[in-house]
């Protein structure tokens, strides 16, 4: 078994407050796992804002250094990647996918361009045909052609299709590892699934493997293989998805667990209606 | 490009008086190549005459035509404005754009360089060159050290336009997409910086034509080619305004005022146009 | 002191406060030779009674924005009011929102408040979150600075706020404490309507549950109605009493919120309920095909033609009414057929 990826006790911290009263913010503490280069998988960071997963994401992708502990990605310290072949070769094997698809891609360029020059750059390939068969292959496996994308802007289509397009254009270089940081947060609720499901693709099919990053506990549970929950840069629960999300075992992971409200009037309401009690309870306490 | 000034000229008041304002001016300052008279003539007309069918806006007392001689001043002057203007805006968005997309040590060192220039005060500099250089002081020598003096507090906007746009997830994105620095820079970022470059370029060639008038109005240029500023500067040598001789400082100074009015007015709309939201929006339609 | 609360009034109270008929809004837009119209408001006709919430879901750019600026006439252009009315019903007196500015200006806040997704764009960044209230809320009031004090405090402290916040700058606050701020700002003079556009969508999930709570809570306390947006159908399912699903800028479907997902009737809301992931079912769940349609040149028809699994022939060409079926009104011709498809 080789890792594929490997986080070694990684920290991030980062300077806050005024002149004087400078300190440390750890946005990640200490974080270790290790995903298998044999055994492609969704492997999910759960986390609210300010858990320190996009940070997570950051650092993977070498946008950040961490300031301790080392990320290995098939042996390599990502960290010392530095010129830039040797993060186009990175960069061929590892490939993002962001939040918000109408600000991944510049309102003023084509979509067709992105796909263009990852073909020409990490498949170096010359000829205007090979390209393009590149881009029409990437995009079937979305399921979309060249046709339905060529010469258009982000603004003809819509966020579901943009991130489709996202992943199409991540898949030309054939990564080993995909890291999407909230990629089906700005995406319209109708289309959320298709693009959930083409993780699934991906995985099973080209034997992707996909960090999964979000807040949403619900398309977590629905697609991932094992799962990490994070809180304020600590690791507070991890292992397997459905047993971590199903039954948390952490105070924490439980209270996320049961503040996701069940597509269900009945139960939906029974939470919020206990939790309406708790809440008089507190301040006729806090009245006498 | 010719259906954006259709469009331009149709749907936009404020275009259409500039348009027509520089537009005259231009065609007034271009006939100077047919004047009747070289412009550095000097006592071929009778002197002090007042605007006349025969002279249509007087003659200075140096015996000149001011009808013509304006017309050449104001085609010098524009010319030097513009050569201002290119150059100090071609340093403004290099220096900007590279300084803030690379960050870091380069960053650093721009930014110091700029900083430095913006503390230098302007008219000392100019002229301390003038003194050293004296008869060698030529208007394209002027013209690039006011260039090298006008560009840096653009730059610093360039350049916080392009900090933003670099921590932008489209700018990441195109980095993933394997595209190249100068790829980024001029695919990705120029069309956003480019209203400052519009908005800046105008306001950049009112202050390279004002910075000229200044320094021919002291004498500290090569007066004896025609310019707006040197005319002015001739017309005190002779107390034109004291003396009556109206028409000499009068009309240099309509037309300077008319040719700032003119654009002003098309840089503002321009840059309403090239917005890049309402470009958007139109491009939605 | 004591919370005390209100005797909850009868949710059966079938008298409506707020009636748009017919209502019509549409952007005109005119850049440079390109005119475009967009029917963002494409004749609505809705009712809320008092004491309930309304829900209103949609996705992005399905109208559901222009409908609540519209119902709060808070509209500027390019958005203007086509044809159509709004009318409110406050204290027995009707305002007639687009004919009656001035009665309109003078129920803003006292009877006709809003809670908005972000509660920095209430909240003035550099002055004390006292000055917010005092701008938003004294003058309706008709209290002297004192008692007006006195009763916000009260308020806050009803609301789970230390008074104190009074004091603090916004940005010392966290988001969720801005949030039910905003909330204390939009309730403090008991406002009989308040329009929640988005309030939990930018809130983490224990701090949403917190909010939807306090919303409840609150209505239940003054006996307000709230229309309430978000394009999260759980959020409907947790709050709403009625729920009204808007595509391409027509109402397409309403009713109960518990007779809507257990038996929808339009196919779209149908597989809006049915693509919910849950926890504890890892069936597939399957995206509608298609794109949004584009509302500047809407499908002919049925506007979810396009997508959906049971269109005919019919759907193409004519535009189905919205009618009453069951407890709530549907705009589908094969309405009957969802839950067998």
């Amino acid at each position: 078994m080789s890792a594929l990826l490997q986080l070694d006790h990684v920290g991030r911290s980062y300077p806050v407050g005024g002149f004087f009263a400078r300190r440390q913010l750890q946005a990640v503490k200490d974080l270790s796992f290790t995903l298998n280069a044999d055994r492609p998988e969704i492997f999910t960071i759960v986390g609210e804002s300010g858990s320190g997963k996009t940070t997570t994401a950051r650092m993977i992708l070498g946008n950040e250094v961490p300031t301790s502990g080392v990320i290995r990605f098939l042996g390599q310290d990502v960290a010392a990647i530095r010129s830039r072949k040797d993060r186009l070769a990175f960069m061929a094997k590892v490939q993002p996918i962001f939040q918000n698809p109408f600000e991944a891609f510049n309102p003023l360029t084509t979509l067709d361009f992105y796909l263009y020059s990852t073909a020409r750059r990490f498949l170096g390939l010359r000829t205007r045909a090979e390209i393009e068969a590149a881009a029409d292959k990437a995009l079937q496996h979305v399921g979309l052609s060249l046709v339905e994308v060529r010469g258009r802007y982000s603004h003809e289509l819509s966020g579901g299709q943009l991130q489709r397009i996202a992943v199409a254009r991540a898949l030309i270089p054939s990564p080993k590892l995909i890291v999407a940081d909230e990629p089906v947060s700005m995406v319209d609720a109708s289309l959320r699934m298709s693009i959930v499901n083409l993780f699934r693709t991906l995985r099973d099919d080209l034997g992707v493997t996909i960090i999964y990053i979000t807040h949403d506990l619900s398309t977590a549970y629905y697609i991932s293989d094992r799962v990490i929950i994070m809180h304020k840069g600590d690791v507070i629960e991890a292992g397997d998805a459905r047993a971590v999300l199903g039954n948390p075992s952490e105070d924490y992971s439980r209270a996320l667990r049961n503040a996701v409200l069940p597509p269900d009037p009945v139960a939906a309401r029974r939470i919020i209606e206990a939790r309406l009690e708790r809440r008089r309870a507190a301040l006729t306490e806090a009245g006498t | 490009m010719f259906s954006i000034l259709r469009d331009l000229l149709r749907f936009n008041v404020e275009f259409l008086i500039g348009f027509l304002l520089t537009g005259t001016i231009f065609l007034f300052a271009a006939a100077h190549f047919f004047a009747p008279y070289p412009d550095t003539a000097i006592y071929l007309l009778p002197p002090d005459m007042p605007p006349s069918a025969e002279f249509w806006l007087g003659t200075t007392s140096r015996g000149q035509d001011v009808f013509w001689q304006i017309s050449g001043a104001i085609w010098n002057t524009m010319t030097f404005g513009l050569t201002v203007m290119i150059l100090s805006r071609i340093v403004a968005l290099a220096v900007g754009m590279v300084s803030g997309y690379l960050g870091g040590k380069a960053d650093e060192v721009l930014m110091t360089i700029n900083d430095t220039l913006i503390a230098l005060p302007n008219i000392p500099i100019l002229l301390l060159v003038y003194f050293v250089m004296r008869d060698q002081m030529t208007w394209p020598l002027l013209a690039l050290t006011a260039a090298l003096l006008g560009w840096n507090y653009d730059a610093r906007l360039i350049r916080s336009v392009t900090l933003s746009l670099r921590n932008r997830e489209f700018t990441r994105h195109a980095v993933f997409a394997g595209m190249s620095v100068p790829q980024v820079l001029i695919r990705q970022h120029l069309p956003y910086v480019m209203p400052v470059v519009f908005f800046t370029a105008m306001n950049n060639l009112i202050w390279a034509i004002g910075l000229e008038v200044t320094l021919s109005v002291l004498g500290f240029s090569d007066v004896n080619r025609p310019t707006v500023g040197g005319m002015i500067y001739w017309a005190n040598q002779h107390q034109a305004a004291v003396s009556g001789i109206w028409w000499w400082l009068v009309f240099p100074i309509v037309a300077v005022v008319l040719l700032f009015l003119g654009l002003f007015l098309l840089a503002i709309s321009i840059n309403e146009y090239i917005d890049p939201r309402s470009r958007l929006s139109r491009m939605g339609g | 002191m004591h919370a005390t609360l209100k005797p909850e009034a009868s949710t059966s109270s079938a008298d409506p406060v707020l009636r748009v008929d017919n209502l019509k809004a549409y952007y005109q837009m005119n850049y440079f030779g390109v005119s475009r119209e967009v029917r963002a408001v494409d004749d609505i006709t809705l009712t809320i009674r008092r004491n309930e919430i309304y829900g209103i879901a949609g996705e992005s750019s399905s109208g559901k924005s222009s409908l609540i600026k519209t119902i709060a006439g808070a509209i500027r252009p390019p958005l203007r009011v086509v044809s159509g009315s709004v009318r409110f019903d406050f204290d027995g007196r009707t305002l007639d929102v687009y004919n009656d500015p001035e009665a309109m200006k003078a129920a803003r806040w006292r009877h006709l408040s809003y809670v908005m997704q972000g509660s920095m764009n209430v909240l003035n960044p550099v002055r004390r979150v006292k000055h917010a209230f005092h701008d938003f809320a004294f003058r309706h009031m008709g209290l002297s600075p004192s008692a007006f004090r006195a009763r916000v405090e009260a308020h806050l402290e009803r609301i789970g706020l230390d008074p104190q916040v009074l004091e603090s700058y916004p940005h010392q606050l966290s988001g969720g404490m801005r949030q039910r701020l905003a909330i204390g700002l939009a309730t403090v003079c008991e406002p009989e309507f308040i329009i929640a556009d988005e309030p939990t969508t930018a809130l983490d999930v224990l701090v949403q549950q917190d909010v939807l709570a306090l919303i409840k809570d609150v209505q239940m306390r003054l006996g307000s109605s709230i229309i309430f947006v978000t394009h999260d159908m759980t959020v409907h399912a947790a709050i709403a009493d009625r729920i009204g699903i808007i595509y391409a800028g027509r109402l397409v479907e309403e009713g109960p919120s518990q007779a809507m997902f257990e038996q929808p009737q339009h196919p779209y809301t149908a597989h809006l309920i049915a693509s919910l992931p849950r926890i504890g079912d890892t069936t597939r769940r399957v995206s509608l095909p298609g794109k949004p349609p584009n509302l500047a040149d809407p499908p002919s028809g049925c506007r979810f033609h396009p997508r959906c699994p049971l269109a005919i022939a019919k759907c193409e060409t004519e535009s189905p009414p919205l009618v009453p079926r069951g407890e709530g009104r549907v705009a589908c011709w094969r309405a009957g057929e969802v839950a067998a498809a």
